[in-house]
């Protein structure tokens, strides 16, 4: 089982120094770290401070790049992996629209005015309503995914070989990798494209450490939330089962600018909708760390809980 | 409480050193709570503020501090109000509208600037501010010789910074686009909200109207020239996603009547609309008494409020409740709502110009084109 750590925010107060110590990467190895940011897109390679922060050991995967290398030197791949980008964005509209009824109605429940027996168990049947609404989703992502798959076979093209050949060739020489956060979807992306779930599963005794959209890309499921955008308050929503290679929790990057914290009613439906997982928000300086089989929490790391309170606790084991 | 106007001349008839320490002490218009204060110290015979509130008497007498050059006239200005507003001297027979001199607050549109109050609690948004951390998109200039509105026609492209032949984007396709990028910031806004990764970077065709009072309100060629000729060489040259949900039309005033009669004329090409200020008039009965400049506004409104059919999927609505047109735009509403549209309706207390449609624009675009802020998590 892979091990590691899940980090809130880098940019301005990192501590993926502290992790790499936590991990026990030792940084006398003379191994390097690999470092994927591909979720900074075009600016992917601008990783000067991150390779700081790193000890001036890391070797940038350079996902987007390939990937960008992918699509130039494979006209079909390219036309092909549009089309299916396509399909996803079609497919996430529809959800959408589901899901903003079915939320609506969730929120209607729980504040209506009823004996609170009778509110509890209508807004277990929304909240169920909405878990099967997500599954469904999902389920429909994985399946055009995998039609995908079918149909291009990305990792027999020439042209995705030659990059998973050099991929191969650094991960061997790396002792730690560090996926940074970013453009989630972008991110995770790439991230499939180059088939990282199963080569970071194959190197357990290789710690990941990843943050913010890069945490949770490997997590089991990508949640993506904003209480307040400029177009209005918005609703959470699945992207995708992120790469499980960190099972049993959901992460917030930036929870609290991104969520109304303080609104109980509302967190509470958050946590009880995806009560199959742990949610925790992972703001600055905050960590999760898995050792393969038990997760344990930093000091500031907070939990939202089913009845709308943070609480800060050690998850438990998956 | 007495405002500082009264409290000054409650001290008697006061002498120019007073004046000028009054003047001096203050910004004008005084805006107390929902009291503004307008002041003017000149010769003059009869002083007169000239406003656009609909709903108010456009002229606005002033009073003379007997003795004085000093006139002054104190107005309702609910808060986060915007008015626009000169001053109308009157003297030796002659008049003459002026901006405020005690105001350097201005705002300009096609016919010079107007002076502007600031009703409590109003603040310039700072996404209309040129923003140095914000990465500027480029111009382009496209010369079409040959158009159905009978010449040759220009069209200026705003491409987003770090526009890419690789990517695509979405086509915004404004109306009066020269109008909206000097008086409404409109570039500086597109600049910072797509830096925010609260608007999706976007591909913009600004077009620039002849004669736009015979072109907009429904005119066969205008429609044919937008969605028969722009839109194709838009697609040809640039990189564009070819989903209606990714193309929009954007207007103000009888640019929004331009914007919604290309779509109504071509149902399911454009699933985007931003309409600001639409003139949408329209008779239940009887004649318009908007002149003839309107007629054929009100015929296109009547026709499409009898059957408005489908044209977009979209439609983002904004007017000032201090705009004549403010009846207009919200009986628009439930007809558009009624269509199967979703229709997003936003007032504000402000008037028929150009920074209110620019202080709009943030909740249109990102509501039309959200960004990608929902999916960065940096």
């Amino acid at each position: 089982m892979t091990v590691g750590m899940l980090l809130g925010p880098q940019r301005l107060h990192p501590i993926v120094g502290e992790a790499l110590e936590l991990l026990k990467v030792d940084p006398a190895d003379g191994r390097k770290i690999a470092a994927i940011t591909a979720g900074w897109q075009e600016r992917e390679a601008e990783d000067q401070e991150l390779c700081a922060a790193l000890g001036n050991r890391s070797v940038n995967l350079m996902l987007h790049a390939r990937g960008e290398a992918v699509f130039r030197d494979d006209p079909d791949f390219f036309a092909a992996h549009r089309a299916k980008q396509d399909r996803l964005r079609s497919l996430q509209d529809l959800y959408r629209l589901r899901l903003a009824s079915t939320l609506k109605a969730a929120r209607r429940v729980q504040q209506a005015t009823a004996p609170r027996d009778l509110i509890e168990s209508e807004l277990e049947e929304s909240l169920q309503a909405l878990r099967l609404l997500d599954a469904h989703h999902v389920a429909k992502v994985r399946q055009i995914e995998e039609d995908f798959d079918r149909r291009t076979k990305p990792l027999q093209r020439l042209s995705v070989r030659r990059q998973l050949a050099e991929i191969d060739a650094i991960l061997a020489e790396c002792s730690a990798v560090a996926i940074a956060g970013g453009h989630v979807a972008v991110l995770y992306n790439r991230m499939r494209m180059f088939d990282l779930k199963s080569r970071l599963a194959e190197r357990p005794e290789v710690p990941i450490m990843a943050w913010s959209a890069g945490a949770m890309v490997v997590s089991d499921r990508i949640v993506l939330f904003h209480d307040s955008p400029p177009q209005g308050r918005g609703n959470a929503e699945l992207l995708a089962n992120g790469l499980g290679l960190f099972p049993g929790v959901v992460v917030l990057p930036h929870a609290r600018r991104r969520l109304l914290l303080h609104d109980h009613a509302r967190i509470s439906v958050f946590a009880r909708r995806h009560a199959t997982a742990a949610c925790f928000a992972l703001d600055d300086r905050c960590w999760l760390r898995f050792d393969g089989a038990r997760w344990f929490s930093g000091p500031n790391t907070f939990q939202l809980c089913s009845d709308g309170q943070l609480i800060t606790t050690t998850p438990a084991a998956p | 409480m007495k405002s500082a106007i009264q409290t000054f001349l409650s001290k008697g008839p006061p002498d120019e050193v007073a004046i000028a320490a009054f003047l001096k002490a203050h910004t004008f218009p005084i805006v107390e709570g929902r009291q503004a204060t307008f002041v003017y110290h000149g010769a003059a015979d009869a002083v007169n503020l000239r406003h656009w509130v609909f709903g108010l008497a456009s002229s606005q007498s002033f009073e003379r501090v007997p003795t004085t050059n000093l006139w002054h006239h104190t107005l309702e200005i609910p808060p986060q109000s915007r008015v626009e507003y000169k001053l109308e001297i009157h003297q030796a027979g002659h008049r003459q509208w002026i901006q405020d001199p005690l105001n350097s607050n201005l705002a300009h549109d096609p016919f010079g600037a107007n002076s502007v109050c600031h009703g409590q609690g109003y603040e310039r948004p700072d996404w209309t501010e040129p923003d140095p951390d914000a990465r500027k998109g480029s111009l382009k200039e496209m010369l079409f010789s040959q158009t159905t509105l009978g010449g040759p026609r220009r069209v200026s492209v705003y491409l987003p910074a770090r526009f890419r032949e690789t990517r695509r984007y979405p086509l915004l396709i404004v109306h009066d686009g020269g109008d909206y990028m000097r008086y409404a910031s409109l570039q500086t806004v597109l600049d910072n909200l797509i830096h925010r990764l609260e608007v999706a970077p976007l591909v913009v065709a600004l077009t620039h109207p002849g004669d736009r009072l015979g072109e907009y309100p429904n005119h066969p060629g205008h429609a044919a020239f937008i969605a028969e000729q722009l839109l194709p060489e838009m697609q040809a040259k640039f990189p564009l996603y070819e989903a209606p949900a990714s193309r929009c039309l954007m207007g103000a005033s009888f640019g929004g009547v331009a914007a919604l009669s290309t779509a109504w004329r071509y149902p399911g090409v454009f699933g985007r609309l931003l309409l600001q200020s639409g003139s949408f008039a329209f008779t239940d009965i009887g004649e318009s008494k908007r002149g003839p400049t309107f007629a054929k506004v009100v015929d296109f409104i009547n026709a499409f409020r009898d059957r408005p059919g489908k044209p977009s999927e979209k439609v983002y609505l904004s007017c000032g409740t201090y705009e004549s047109l403010i009846y207009e735009n919200r009986t628009m509403v439930p007809v558009l709502q009624g269509t199967g549209m979703d229709v997003r309706y936003e007032e504000a207390r402000d008037g028929h110009n150009w920074e209110n449609w620019r202080d709009r624009l943030r909740s249109g675009l990102s509501w039309l084109f959200p960004g990608p802020l929902w999916m960065v998590y940096e």
